[in-house]
């Protein structure tokens, strides 16, 4: 009796409080009225609406209401002459403007001037000087490797669908940049204007792509500028956000002697703020740049050519080799780009004395670069187009490779893929679709109240019950389901790795090298093995989703672990703990809450990854998005992608404020 | 108003908090320390009024926390100050408009902070240029001046040079170059040594000795280290959690504190350093022995002549004249003066 009350009074019930609660409702709430074969209410979210219309699910029609409103959008002329879809489309011809130009360089020419594209020969000879201007020879040989990869195995134009990659990414990411940068300065300079931004920016950046995907269809069309006005809606928030963070950062002394050297307010912000930020302002170019890499996919599917379009085609018609080719070289242009913009972000002015050339040596090595390519392409057909007999293609190879691979492995692949769905994932599936959304909806607002929060609380509470009211509850559920599926195989593989690893400095700089190789990889293509070894079911989204959003797990455990005080461990030695004391004692405990912030970051990871994945045919939240964008149905893509934004948020808020907590009662932030 | 004062503060406050301004008319002006605690304000200058004499270095001193940059900052109205007023030349810092503060600081004011704030994109050069290229002073003109100046703090031959690239008293060295660049007035220095090694540290207090030795500015000097006041200040002011306890000359500060803070604070200070031979002497002796020394003598550069020596000292004042005598016990009595207290 004694130890119930104890157990009942301590930590037992703090920690499990909500869990119970859910788990009594799940038993209180009965699975069906008694009169009809329809659940109950409280179960699963009735089917009608507040009005009594019959032709939504859910009870608030959420996607009439949007649909509604892109209607008056595209019909309604609220600017007098013109409707917001004639303004829209009017910008987007601005942008094709700027296409003609970029296209025109890389892969059309001019034909009205009969001049043909950009010779190869320069494209490659530039990135090698470019390369080794922003940090040296490694820079330059993974630059050269690059392209030269790219114009050898383009057999099956990889080459052109590169350029037009390029050319598309050209304008995307400069645009991109420009608006996150003002954005960013203007809520820098006018605090209303931050408050309104921040939360934006946290929703842009939780929705998932398709469902804005669908918005561009509807107010500016198909094609390359649609997939590059869409790309620039994905990119800009990270550079507002660093841009931000930069401009917020910079020391008080340089502000002040700033002002004191009596700069103007314009002089201050381009003479002093912005140069004194520029490394956090690279990076967010850096970052801009590489998501407009990973919209080159999801851009292909409003139309936009490149090799994001013909990897489509490939992984729809099961062509591997083909999609593989094509996959390397997305993904060496990703590990290119990212490097030469990181390159750039940590390039420091360097002093150079001297003569002309001495002091600028590279600007003179570009200079002789294009005289000589010119005289070579001039002289050599060779150099300007290069000949198609000489280009390779392995898909045919790879192709035999990827059958016999899988036809050895078919039988144990087969096994485990059975085995997880029969003991791992359809129990889970079970489990979470027999939550009754009161209960869910309890549960997480007892969470938020338990960390403390009242406010915190309602917003997620709020959060649910959007979810539950726009009528896709099952299917978040099964969303939901494949998440924390994901999320625990993460945290099996991710966390005895990052132990692993945090062990010696020789290892954690490998695993997190790894880490941003992967990283960097546009996440497309992790749905290529996926479907090599697993074919097309929930076990192969899920082993994407793994790839995927392991290495934030990865990255953050080995972070905390490794910013654990030298003088804490040294104290632990001392006082005689053994190696595995000091990790389950010390450690473990003091990285816990970065472990939590890397669990939330895995979340945040699957439920992008879950998206992609539907792709592949999943029948959660993700398939009705891909339904909606075949139907054009924007307001329904719309509140589809903030049911899942939701989910993430509402994680995040918790997660993220457990994380904090614990690091306020450890002393590591006040 | 009187010339000879550069700048006058009177009665500054400055207080963080929900809405200092209606609290401290609520309270009269002068909340006490009770109520600003109360009500969760966090004083960081209260109530201070000083003058800064043109052509004199006025060393404010404190420990961190104590409302000392603060002031300066008040000074140069770099922070709004909640209450009170600055006067700069006789005119109203408080009330001048964004443009003529501009002005104001573009040809009469210049700063040397703690962390050196160097531009870090930009060359020695082109940092030291930096305030006369927002004055849009044309490129040669600025740089033939930033190069003066560049001499002048012994830097010639690092123009080229990025701020990494040099060390911290170089890099402090390039605070100052560009804080004279514009020729100022008035020179505000914000802990400008507190960074450096003190090896460093005693060389640039030289240095800028010698810097004011030949511009003779009007100089506000923020310190923590009260070794570094006494040897570079005319007049020192202590604070002590935003209040000016004490303006005076480093003896006065010490032969007569004001409150047991600056007693206290002034303890440890090598006394040798500040006080001469008169003020130590004895009164009575004024027999002429063989050796003498000078009446404003330094208590630092005779006390081990006087030590090593058997016999006593006289003490002459400018006219030769004996005016009394030092010997082994005065001395000791004078470095250990704070034994005498208890």
């Amino acid at each position: 009796m004694n130890k119930i009350k104890t157990i009942f009074k301590g930590k037992f019930l703090f920690i499990f409080g909500p869990f119970f609660l859910l788990w009594l409702l799940r038993y209180i709430i009965p699975n069906y009225t008694i009169s009809s074969k329809t659940p109950h209410w409280a179960y699963i979210p009735p089917k009608s609406c507040l009005g009594g219309c019959g032709s939504i699910d859910g009870f608030i029609p959420f996607v009439d209401w949007t649909n509604a409103l892109i209607q008056f959008l595209r019909k309604y002329e609220i600017f007098g002459f013109f409707t917001f879809r004639d303004f829209t489309r009017g910008i987007a011809n601005y942008v094709d403007k700027f296409l003609d130009f970029t296209e025109a360089v890389l892969h059309k020419g001019f034909p009205s001037y009969e001049i043909g594209p950009l010779p190869w020969i320069f494209i490659i000879t530039l990135t090698v000087i470019l390369g080794f201007y922003l940090r040296g020879w490694r820079l330059a040989l993974l630059g050269g490797t690059c392209f030269a990869y790219l114009i050898l195995f383009s057999k099956r134009g990889i080459w052109e669908l590169s350029m037009k990659s390029l050319a598309a990414i050209s304008v995307s990411a400069p645009l991109a940049a420009l608006i996150g940068l003002c954005l960013g300065i203007l809520a820098v300079k006018r605090k209303r204007f931050a408050n309104f931004l921040w939360p934006m920016l946290n929703i842009l950046q939780s929705l998932p792509h398709f469902s804005y995907l669908i918005l561009v269809v509807i107010f500016v069309g198909i094609g390359t500028k649609a997939g590059v006005i869409a790309t620039v809606i994905f990119a800009f928030p990270p550079m507002a956000r660093l841009t931000i963070l930069g401009l917020q950062n910079i020391s008080q002394e340089i502000k002040e002697a700033g002002v004191m050297a009596g700069c103007s307010k314009w002089q201050m912000l381009f003479k002093v703020e912005i140069p004194a930020a520029r490394s956090p302002i690279m990076l967010g170019i850096n970052q801009v740049i590489m998501q407009c890499l990973a919209m080159i996919v999801i851009a292909a599917f409003i139309g936009q050519p490149g090799l994001g379009h013909d990897l489509l085609i490939r992984l729809q018609g099961l062509r591997l080799g083909e999609a593989f080719e094509i996959g390397v070289a997305v993904v060496l242009i990703a590990i290119t780009l990212d490097r030469y913009s990181q390159a750039l972000a940590l390039k420091e002015p360097e002093r150079r004395e001297g003569n002309f050339v001495k002091r600028n040596p590279y600007l003179c090595a570009t200079f002789f670069a294009i005289i000589i390519c010119s005289i070579l392409v001039f002289l050599f057909p060779f150099f300007n187009e290069y000949p198609k007999e000489l280009t390779v293609s392995a898909s045919v190879y790879l192709d035999n490779a990827i059958k016999s691979f899988t036809r050895s492995l078919f039988v144990p692949l087969g096994i485990f893929r059975d085995w997880m769905l029969i003991y791992f994932l359809m129990p889970l599936k079970a489990v979470f679709q027999s939550m009754p959304w009161t209960g869910v909806i309890l549960f997480v607002g007892a969470i938020g109240w338990k960390l403390g929060k009242m406010r915190l609380a309602l917003t997620v509470m709020l959060f649910v019950f959007f979810i539950a009211s726009s009528g896709y509850w099952v299917r978040a559920m099964i969303t939901l389901y494949m998440v924390f599926a994901s999320l625990v195989i993460c945290a099996l593989i991710g966390i005895p790795l990052g132990i692993w690893a945090s062990k010696k400095e020789s290892r954690t700089k490998l695993v997190l090298n790894i880490c941003d190789i992967f990283q960097t990889f546009p996440s497309f293509i992790y749905l290529l093995p996926a479907i090599m070894l697993f074919q097309i079911s929930d076990v192969s989204a899920i082993f994407a989703i793994v790839i995927y959003s392991s290495i934030p797990m990865i990255r953050y455990t080995v972070f905390g672990l490794r910013n654990v005080p030298q003088q804490i461990i040294e104290a632990s030695i001392t006082s005689g703990c053994t190696e595995r004391q000091l990790l389950w004692k010390v450690k473990m405990p003091l990285a816990f809450p970065e472990i939590i912030l890397g669990a939330n970051q895995t979340l945040m990871f699957a439920l992008f990854m879950v998206m992609i994945a539907g792709f592949i045919g999943t029948v959660d939240l993700s398939q009705e998005i891909f339904r909606a964008l075949s139907f054009s149905d924007g307001g329904k893509g719309l509140i589809i992608g903030l049911c899942v934004a939701f989910i993430g948020l509402t994680a995040d808020r918790l997660l993220v404020e457990w994380s904090n907590q614990m690091k306020k009662k450890l002393g590591f932030i006040n | 108003m009187d010339d000879q004062i550069k700048i006058s503060c009177s009665n500054i406050w400055k207080l963080y908090g929900e809405n200092p301004e209606k609290f401290l008319k609520e309270n009269n002006n002068n909340p006490s320390t009770e109520q600003l605690k109360s009500n969760k304000y966090i004083p960081a200058v209260r109530d201070a009024s000083i003058d800064v004499k043109t052509g004199e270095i006025l060393v404010i001193m404190g420990l961190s926390g104590s409302g000392k940059s603060t002031l300066l900052r008040c000074m140069s109205k770099l922070i709004q100050p909640t209450d009170g007023q600055v006067f700069f030349e006789g005119k109203d810092l408080l009330k001048a408009s964004d443009k003529e503060l501009i002005e104001i600081r573009r040809h009469k004011m210049g700063m040397v902070f703690q962390h050196f704030a160097l531009l870090p994109h930009r060359t020695v050069l082109q940092n030291v240029a930096f305030p006369l290229e927002v004055q849009g002073i044309e490129p040669i003109k600025r740089e033939n001046r930033a190069k003066e100046v560049i001499k002048l703090v012994g830097l010639e031959g690092r123009e080229k040079y990025y701020p990494r690239e040099l060390s911290g008293g170089q890099q402090q060295r390039v605070g100052l170059a560009r804080s004279l660049a514009v020729e100022p007035d008035v020179w505000f220095l914000d802990e400008p040594f507190s960074a450096l090694d003190p090896l460093i540290r005693k060389e640039m207090q030289n240095e800028f000795l010698r810097l004011q030795n030949m511009l003779k500015k009007t100089i506000v000097f923020i310190t923590h280290d009260f070794d570094e006041a006494i040897r570079l200040a005319d007049r020192i002011a202590i604070m002590y959690e935003g209040l000016i306890v004490q303006v005076g000359t480093p003896e006065e500060l010490i032969t007569k504190p004001a409150t047991d803070y600056v007693a206290e604070f002034t303890k440890d200070i090598p006394r040798s350093k500040l006080l001469n031979a008169e003020s130590v002497m004895n009164n009575e002796d004024k027999k002429l022995y063989d050796n003498t020394v000078n009446f404003k003598e330094k208590i630092e550069k005779i006390a081990s002549k006087v030590l090593k020596s058997e016999g006593s000292y006289s003490v002459i004042d400018e006219n030769k004249k004996v005016i009394g005598s030092l010997s082994k016990k005065e001395i000791i009595k004078a470095l250990f003066a704070e034994d005498k207290n208890e």
